[in-house]
């Protein structure tokens, strides 16, 4: 199941099982929502087309007791509301959920209005912000009944595009897909597609990463003896070195990235057609983890 | 009434002084409206700040915040004496309110713009919930430069809060900058119901907050001075972000007395 699809009947049972959750739709996904409309009038809104003030009511809303979950486009609401994601939610501790489509260039067509590679880096940089990509459909449904009213603000980041398979998630813990001696790579959310078909013969370690923030820093640690990371992020490159270094520290450690470039991309197309301009396939991957275990 | 204006008056500038920090003039805009709030208005209780029936105030301009933390302790909130560590390192009191610190703040507040959306989400919760706390944010002048306040303009009309009720600080400090106009007319553009009083005026003041059996949210335009009660304080920009010198202080408490 696509995440859209999953993510619309997750939210109608949990607004069914759990009379806290307040769904503010920033008018995207209406039609999806529809059932949820007429089942939750009091608790499912189209709020209209205003961010700002939608995160701010949204922690409103998580001081009144409620479970707040905001949904549009990814820039609009983690670039365009980042203020009030960070003031009135992680600042001041409350509770709630913001779920995007349009990841990274999804949105290929539309143009760099609709790109927003840099939601994970950003949200990285605020405490207290927890930030999840599901690779599956039904990795979101787990991911975000496990964390979705833990009192803290979670960033759940929906993608067009699937894993082959799902994985047995737990928020906040990396799965250890495979094991190897002659690199670690470390694949988030989506990337582990491309990941698993490059390194299918080879002899490495294949973390996989659905929660970045917080960041698992164990699995990493116990799994990392070459000292050697090839780090395959769906967003701009390189957001959870610092992470990567902190987790390995004092242990000399060698980084290679295959993640979008800090650059707009200005042409439209397909999402496809830029990976392949920007070298985010098997064959980038394979060039890239190749040059890594022969060093 | 003026002797208990003044005596927070004093109790502001006195703090101010000590910290070498503080919006005086901002609190002293805001002063009377606090007061009359918190002496005859909201249903609040000190000794249990976070009673679920309460009504909520938010402070939106939170640059004023020696006006709410006078009140607060005034109230009983807290003991006066934590007043003097005001921005000290380890204080509860800083420049701006913080709600997760201070008994009695019910938001953190400082970047314009953010605590009418707040009171918005509160009083939609409060609607959701068919709860009676009514929710009163002050805002500034300048603050409602934000494209935030004009949001949650349209939000509380379309959502019918008539639990909602905004109070302006219309000191004119934003004229410098953004003519704002006719206030009260563009709130009422947006849905809202709206009145200009003088917010110096208790009675006034008092009238216009106590009124129930609202049919839609309010938007109170009060009329005040910036620094009002100081002669060289009024509407004197240079007083927005300033703390008296000890000469300064005199001059202010023999003003003020």
């Amino acid at each position: 199941m696509s995440m859209r699809k999953q993510f619309v009947t997750t939210i109608e049972s949990l607004l069914a099982s759990d009379e806290k959750m307040v769904l503010l739709l920033g008018d995207i996904g209406v039609h999806g929502f529809k059932n949820a409309f007429s089942s939750f009038p009091d608790r499912v809104y189209n709020i209209g087309i205003l961010e700002q003030a939608t995160v701010g009511a949204a922690s409103g809303l998580a001081m009144s007791g409620f479970i707040p979950v905001v949904h549009t486009i990814a820039p609009f609401i983690i670039e365009r509301a980042l203020e009030q994601i960070k003031l009135d939610f992680c600042y001041q501790k409350q509770g709630g959920n913001f779920i995007s489509v349009g990841a990274s260039y999804d949105y290929a067509a539309l143009g760099s209005t609709h790109h927003c590679p840099a939601d994970v880096g950003t949200l990285l940089n605020i405490p207290r912000m927890e930030v999840v990509l599901p690779g599956a459909g039904d990795e979101f449904d787990k991911l975000f009944r496990q964390a979705y009213n833990n009192g803290n603000p979670t960033y759940f980041r929906l993608s067009e595009r699937l894993n082959n398979e799902s994985y047995d998630v737990e928020f906040g813990k990396a799965n250890v897909v495979k094991k190897g001696g002659r690199a670690t790579v470390i694949a988030v959310g989506t990337a582990l597609k491309n990941v698993l078909e490059a390194c299918a013969d080879l002899d490495v370690t294949i973390l996989y990463y659905t929660t970045v923030a917080p960041f698992d820093a164990e699995t990493l640690r116990k799994n990392c003896a070459s000292g050697k990371i090839l780090l395959c992020e769906p967003y701009y490159s390189g957001a959870l070195a610092a992470d990567i270094y902190a987790a390995l520290n004092p242990k000399p450690v060698i980084i290679e990235t295959s993640g979008v470039p800090r650059k707009f991309l200005e042409a439209y197309g397909k999402r496809e057609e830029h990976d392949k301009v920007l070298g985010l396939t098997k064959e980038g991957i394979t060039d890239k983890i190749n040059k890594l275990i022969n060093i | 009434m003026k002797k208990k204006i003044n005596e927070l008056k004093r109790k502001i500038v006195k703090v101010s002084n000590r910290a070498k920090e503080g919006h005086i003039a901002s609190a002293f805009s805001i002063l009377d409206i606090m007061w009359v709030l918190y002496d005859r208005i909201l249903n609040i209780n000190p000794a249990n700040p976070e009673h679920p029936d309460r009504d909520v105030f938010i402070l939106s301009k939170g640059h004023a915040s020696l006006a709410l933390y006078a009140v607060l302790a005034e109230k009983g909130f807290f003991h006066d004496e934590h007043l003097e560590k005001f921005c000290d390192f380890d204080s509860m009191f800083g420049g701006h309110p913080d709600h997760k610190k201070i008994p009695g703040v019910e938001a953190s507040t400082g970047s314009l713009g953010h605590g009418l959306p707040i009171g918005v989400g509160i009083a939609l919760g409060a609607k959701i919930k068919k709860a009676k706390n009514h929710v009163f944010v002050i805002i500034g002048d300048g603050e409602a430069n934000e494209g935030t306040i004009w949001e949650s303009a349209l939000l509380a009309s379309h959502h019918n809060l008539s639990n909602l009720t905004c109070i302006v600080d219309y000191n004119h400090s934003t004229d410098r900058a953004v003519l704002m106009g006719d206030l009260a007319a563009k709130f009422k553009s947006f849905g809202w119901g709206s009145e200009i009083v003088d917010g110096h005026d208790h009675e006034v003041l008092y009238e216009v907050l106590n009124r129930k059996g609202n049919k839609k949210p309010l938007a109170v335009i009060a009329e005040t001075t910036k620094g009002r009660g100081v002669n060289f304080m009024e509407n004197n920009p240079e007083w927005h972000h300033k703390f008296p010198s000890e000469d300064e202080l005199t001059q202010i408490l023999k003003e003020l007395n």
